[in-house]
């Protein structure tokens, strides 16, 4: 995972609130065994919209969603973050997330600042003044600059740290692999292996056939 | 003070203990995938360049996607084929050892692990699928995990947890005739509700459980997740280790003696005590059914379809109400009454061996009801090769039963084999979700005796049924 610091990108206004992840990414596209190229799946349900947001030029390449309150409840799908992340989304503001969903991001590195409902609006109303504006979000200091409006956000210690090593769950436990090399050693010789693959002796198993 | 057996699993796998509220570090012993809910595990490890770090503790086989007909032929559905043709290839490349659909070893990752004997006592053992459940039988720490923790476990062989609860759930006395395993987890479900096991582990002890067959444990085990428990023990004892030794991972020599020994240290300390305990007399069991579209939505077979005006709890009320509209049943029809259209004999909860000769104990020399088709799907190829080895297959037939190869089959909606809209189920998976086994499909959750007798009879029925109605007929023919 990349090391988060700071990140400057276009604001994007995304006036609902209660954005569950199946209008995040419905589930029809759950279907696919890859974990990225989720960027058409984003919103969907809405993308169709020539009026949504994502559709107008000046919004089109955002990284920094401005959201309502209570983004990604419901289903506890990964791909929803995925989806976020493979559009080009960075980092998503907003006063209330669904505990899983700000789970998942922290996993896979997508900031999720939570921001006073005053400070949305403040920025929905600069960003959308000026379609295009940028928004700079420094994790290091907590805060989100719009040109002269700066205003704190929250974060939890942990996965702040996390971001700010760039380091995924898997990285942050490869840290101690000494500690798993010693445990192995400890482990007893009656514990199964699968390989070398052992089995009762092959026998041809007969197709089962359609009744007529 | 005394540990219990949860405690004990998870101290001997404490790789890391956990510092300032960061989880504890437990090792993995053993990883089954399937194609389902590991494609973007692979992808993420080949996104970050990183290996499978144990294939000696991985394997695969197919199950969910898979059809039970024609398997020969390639699969018709293209996402399956995708999925599984995406399985075989993250196999070959991350050097993981697979069971592809064919071959012996096929079949329903939680019948595959057991009867391979690569599944024994004193493990921690995780699959993408909450079902995993199903080894707790063992004596094993068994339990789902997402995407994101299958890709973590591959790259990582441990996971980071943080700490269960646990419930001993005592399972006194004896279990009557007609009952089974599948009835103790059901009754215990409509006991302690779809969320009454929500961060516990579930150990079941007790004089019922301790005279159940290995494969009756795993049907208690696996349906631990319907009462939204993250995993359900049975602590080891001479039946397990029946069970497991010369499976052809079991250990050998001087290891099966050390094993052994250790699995014998494998219970919860006298002295030890439980977050929460509830008790279960087996004696007042009955066949057991389901009526709505939550495992914990069940009855004794001899009641009738509840009235969701009798039921205190609005929420409860409301829910009935709307899985009675859903099922599309009447308050007050005795359960015995309600026709069966397709009756499901499979599935990882009871898809083996015991599970099949017992039902065609019932069926033997009886016919099927002309409007009831029924569906026999082994849990495993080996367990269809032995069933057939025993001529279970010829008794299935003779009863005008379908006999299929091995899979999840009709468990879900997943594959070919799915009930048509306000079709009717009596079946012996875990759930009866709304559209589980395909959309607007009615399902019924009971035992494998249930599920032979039903479709004898039509009707939801118990083998005790057939009895009473051989006998009166040949009271008839005296007449």
């Amino acid at each position: 995972m990349e090391k988060f610091t700071t990140h400057t990108g276009v604001g994007v206004p995304l006036r609902r609130s209660n954005v569950d992840t199946d209008q995040i990414i419905p589930a029809v596209y759950l279907k696919r065994v890859t974990k990225t190229g989720f960027e058409d799946a984003l919103f969907a349900a809405w993308r169709g919209d020539p009026d949504f947001v994502l559709n107008q030029e000046e919004y089109k390449h955002g990284s920094v969603l401005v959201a309502g309150p209570d983004f990604g409840t419901g289903s506890s799908r990964e791909h929803a973050v995925w989806a976020l992340k493979d559009y080009g989304f960075k980092v998503v503001l907003a006063t209330r997330f669904a505990d899983i969903f700000r789970g998942n991001s922290g996993k896979q590195g997508l900031l999720t600042g939570i921001i006073s409902q005053e400070s949305i609006e403040l920025l929905w109303k600069l960003i959308e003044t000026e379609p295009g504006k940028e928004i700079t979000v420094s994790l290091e200091d907590r805060t989100v600059t719009c040109g002269e409006l700066t205003v704190p956000f929250e974060i939890d210690d942990y996965v702040r740290w996390r971001l700010m090593e760039g380091l995924d769950d898997i990285g942050l436990t490869l840290q101690h692999e000494e500690d798993i090399t010693a445990f192995e050693a400890t482990r007893e010789s009656w514990r199964p292996k699968t390989l070398p693959a052992k089995t009762e002796p092959k026998q041809h198993i007969e197709a089962a056939r359609p009744v007529a | 003070m005394g540990t219990t057996l949860a405690e004990k699993l998870w101290n001997d796998h404490l790789v890391r203990k956990g510092e300032d509220g960061a989880p504890d570090l437990i090792y993995i012993d053993l990883h089954m995938c399937h194609e389902v809910t590991s494609p973007q595990a692979f992808e993420g490890l080949r996104l970050a360049d990183r290996p499978v770090r144990r294939p000696d503790l991985t394997i695969a086989t197919e199950d969910h996607n898979t059809p039970t007909l024609n398997i020969d032929l390639p699969i018709a559905d293209e996402t399956s084929r995708v999925q599984i043709n995406t399985l075989r290839d993250n196999a070959k490349e991350f050097g993981v050892r697979i069971h592809s659909l064919g071959d012996a070893d096929q079949g329903v990752v939680h019948v595959v692990g057991p009867q391979l004997g690569i599944t024994m006592p004193g493990m921690t053992i995780v699959c993408g699928d909450s079902h995993t459940s199903t080894h707790g039988a063992f004596g094993s720490l068994a339990f789902g995990i997402g995407t994101s923790e299958v890709e973590h476990v591959l790259a990582t062989q441990t996971l980071p947890l943080a700490p269960f609860k646990t419930m001993a759930i005592n399972v006194k006395g004896t279990l009557p005739n007609g009952t089974t395993a599948k009835d103790i987890i059901l009754a215990v479900i409509a006991k302690i509700g779809t969320g009454g096991g929500q961060g516990y582990v579930l150990e079941y002890r007790g004089e019922a459980i301790r005279s159940l067959s290995m494969e009756a444990r795993m049907t208690v085990c696996n349906m631990s997740i319907e009462a939204g428990a993250r995993a359900g023990l049975i602590a080891p004892d001479q039946t397990t280790f029946d069970y497991v030794n010369g499976r052809p991972h079991a250990p050998e020599g001087a290891d099966w003696d050390a094993a052994v020994e250790y699995w014998k240290t494998l219970v919860t300390d006298e002295d030890a005590v439980f977050d929460a305990e509830i008790v279960l007399e087996a004696s007042d069991l009955e066949p057991f059914v389901t009526w709505g579209t939550n495992p914990g939505q069940g009855l004794p077979i001899s009641a009738s379809v509840p009235n969701p005006a009798d039921i205190a709890d609005e929420t409860e009320r409301e829910a009935a109400a709307n899985a009675l509209a859903y099922m599309g049943l009447t308050p007050g029809t005795p359960l015995r009454e309600i026709h069966i259209d397709t009756v499901f004999l499979g599935s990882c909860t009871n898809g083996r061996i015991e599970d099949l000769r017992a039902a065609a104990d019932i069926i033997k020399g009886r016919t099927k009801a002309e409007s009831t088709r029924m569906l026999v799907v082994p849990g495993s190829a080996r367990v269809r090769l032995q069933a057939e080895a025993e001529g279970l297959d010829k008794v299935f037939l003779d009863f005008g039963a379908e006999w299929r190869n091995a899979g999840c089959s009709m468990c879900l909606g997943m594959n070919p084999d799915q009930l048509a809209p306000q079709e009717r189920s009596a079946s012996t998976s875990n759930r009866n979700f709304e559209g589980r086994q395909g959309k607007g499909g009615r399902t019924h959750l009971v035992s494998p005796l249930v599920a032979a007798a039903t479709a004898v009879r039509g009707t939801l029925s118990t083998p005790a049924d057939l009895d009473a109605a051989s006998s009166n007929s040949a009271v008839g023919a005296l007449a």
